[in-house]
């Protein structure tokens, strides 16, 4: 955008800082200039608030399984079991349920009603995380209790993931609400990396005397699949990050156990619990240290993810231009 | 038609049907939600709701008038410091920047936009409430306001770089000066777009508890000033749900009926009225 028209160039510094322009670049640039500033600040206080911690139990802190804030003692172990153990059991729902209803906005469904039920996706991202935790709370958890647990518990029990009591919140539970909530970004990116494959494609495999499904399914999604494996990264990033849905029906303690119907704790729920009540210097920087891991997770997960995405969707349009 | 061919196309249709479920489910998801907080907190929500106080501990009855004011006031603090940045940001990287510039503030802003809501609120609690050793209100505007940022920037500068070259020259050729050009022809051409995406960014953060937990905190009170800790919306559905009392758990029911339609007004009309006819960007 710089240098528009011909007359830029040939006027005066003096005439252009008359008009204001450079008085505007310098004062809109302090503004851009402010997201980066924020950004490495973000990046430095986590950092600096954390070197207690840090210092004292080091690499050590990741396979630590004691949190004990009356030893002043901690380990980072338990929470990061639990953030991959309710993680895993949302994409296990989400992804297949995801990647399903992409398949049908984007392939099947006729424009409208494809941007319709698209729209109603959208709404449904906007719905805050603790709405889905009071809905957890009031609807998932009595399930549990009454439907899913007998009805995983009976059959399957011997298996160590389906053993043990259930009290309703849990690893299970959690995840079951995460998957809910991970949805709408799935269906979201995978329709529009779907939508950006080349019509060509789907053309070639029909013609070829494939079914629907199977120009679909071998032609249409393999060539969308980088694009698609982003949108479940991105997914991933935030079923790592998300605190109050999970805080409130996880169980909160810290335990690293087989069992999906144990309680738990993940890395966004415990500082969403214990921050406020974290009394010493070192407890504080243990609790700040975990979010300074999540950052990072989140931070490699996303930047993974854009790659993705975008590789896939310049795939796409390069294809179409030719 | 042969055997295999009858099972090709029996697969095709069962799985494409197994899509439409899919998707079926997806929305419907959507629409249990509204229901059931309809069928929950319809009832609770009064008058009493919007002008009462929340009662003393084990009384039935009150409100949550601190908390409706509290989330106002935090969300104006958040917009007064939010919007300005990623606005101005926003006319840099689309009107004045360098490509090599554009690209760090657009990966900074990307990456803020990533950061999960609880870290934001560990930030906030390092930079406001640390050095004025107390919960605040700025504190939780803070925190708000920063997740606003990177939507109001990303899609300030996309909106003003889709307005047409021909605008931009139009106006210069006429002897209009850059900034000139940009207050008067470019923003306006764009601003419809820009207001829908700050609107979704306000419901976005509207929303959002993790980040006030610790920043805002909360208050049974009304708050006493900016300096001193507020009651929300957000963490009040939060406590409240958490509690072991029923009537706490009507009254989060109504304060989730009440936030969520709120969330979802803002969404419809910014999508459906302000929109119409723009690419809305997903946040």
């Amino acid at each position: 955008m710089k240098g528009v028209g011909p007359a830029v160039g040939s006027r005066s510094f003096v005439s252009k800082l008359r008009d204001g322009d450079e008085i505007a670049r310098l004062i809109t640039f302090l503004f851009a200039a402010s997201v980066v500033l924020i950004t490495v600040l973000l990046v430095y206080e986590l950092w600096i608030n954390s070197a207690l911690a840090r210092d004292k139990f080091g690499l050590h802190f990741f396979v630590t399984r004691v949190w004990d804030p009356v030893m002043d003692e901690y380990g980072a172990l338990p929470f990061i079991f639990g953030t991959v153990m309710t993680s895993t059991v949302a994409l296990l729902i989400a992804v297949p349920l995801g990647i399903g209803a992409s398949i049908f906005l984007a392939e099947l469904a006729p424009a409208r009603v494809s941007d319709t039920l698209q729209f109603f996706i959208d709404l449904l991202a906007a719905v805050p995380s603790v709405i889905y935790g009071l809905l957890g709370v009031f609807i998932v958890v009595p399930l549990m209790r009454t439907v899913i647990y007998p009805a995983l518990n009976k059959p399957f029990g011997y298996l160590p993931i389906f053993k043990g009591p259930s009290y309703g919140v849990g690893f299970l539970t959690a995840g079951i609400v995460l998957a809910i909530m991970v949805i709408p970004y799935i269906i979201s990116v995978s329709r529009e990396v779907l939508l950006s494959v080349p019509r060509d494609q789907r053309e070639a495999a029909l013609a070829l005397g494939s079914t629907r499904w199977e120009s679909t399914w071998k032609v249409v999604v393999p060539f969308a699949k980088s694009g698609i494996m982003g949108s479940i990264f991105l997914a991933l990033a935030r079923a790592l990050g998300e605190t109050m849905a999970v805080t409130m029906v996880i169980g909160n303690t810290p335990t690293i156990a087989a069992s999906l119907f144990s309680p738990g704790d993940t890395i966004a729920s415990v500082i969403a619990n214990q921050f406020t009540e974290a009394t010493g210097d070192l407890y504080l920087q243990a609790l700040i240290a975990l979010g300074l891991v999540l950052f990072l997770l989140t931070f490699v997960l996303n930047g993974l993810a854009r790659l993705l995405i975008v590789v896939t969707t310049q795939k796409g349009s390069g294809m179409g231009n030719q | 038609m042969s055997a295999r061919l009858r099972w090709r196309k029996f697969v095709s249709n069962f799985m494409l049907t197994l899509t439409g479920i899919c998707a079926a489910v997806s929305v419907g998801i959507l629409f249990f939600i509204l229901g059931y907080l309809v069928f929950n907190g319809g009832t609770s929500v009064n008058w009493a709701f919007f002008t009462q106080l929340p009662k003393p501990v084990g009384e039935v009855g009150g409100g949550m008038a601190n908390a409706i004011v509290g989330s106002a006031k935090l969300l104006l603090a958040a917009s007064l410091f939010g919007v300005p940045i990623g606005f101005f940001g926003g006319i840099y990287l689309a009107e004045f920047s360098g490509a090599k510039v554009a690209s760090v503030v657009r990966y900074a802003a990307d990456l803020l936009n990533g950061v999960p809501s609880i870290v934001i609120g560990i930030f906030a609690y390092s930079m406001v409430v640390l050095p004025f050793k107390h919960f605040s209100t700025l504190a939780g505007a803070f925190a708000l306001g920063l997740m606003m940022i990177p939507i109001t920037l990303r899609s300030t500068e996309e909106f003003l770089s889709a307005v047409p070259r021909m605008l931009r020259e139009g106006a210069m050729a006429l002897g209009a000066s850059r900034w000139k050009t940009i207050t008067t022809v470019i923003v306006p051409a764009a601003y419809r777009g820009i207001l829908t995406a700050i609107l979704l960014a306000l419901a976005r953060v509207a929303g959002e508890t993790a980040p006030l937990l610790f920043t805002a905190f909360g208050n049974r009170f009304w708050s006493q000033g900016w300096g001193q800790p507020t009651a929300s919306l957000p963490v009040m559905i939060f406590t409240y749900a958490v509690s072991p009392y029923d009537d706490w758990h009507r009254q989060a029911w109504a304060a989730g009926l009440v936030l969520l339609g709120l969330i979802l007004i803002i969404n419809i009309l910014a999508r459906t009225i302000l929109s119409r006819g723009i690419a809305v960007p997903r946040g």
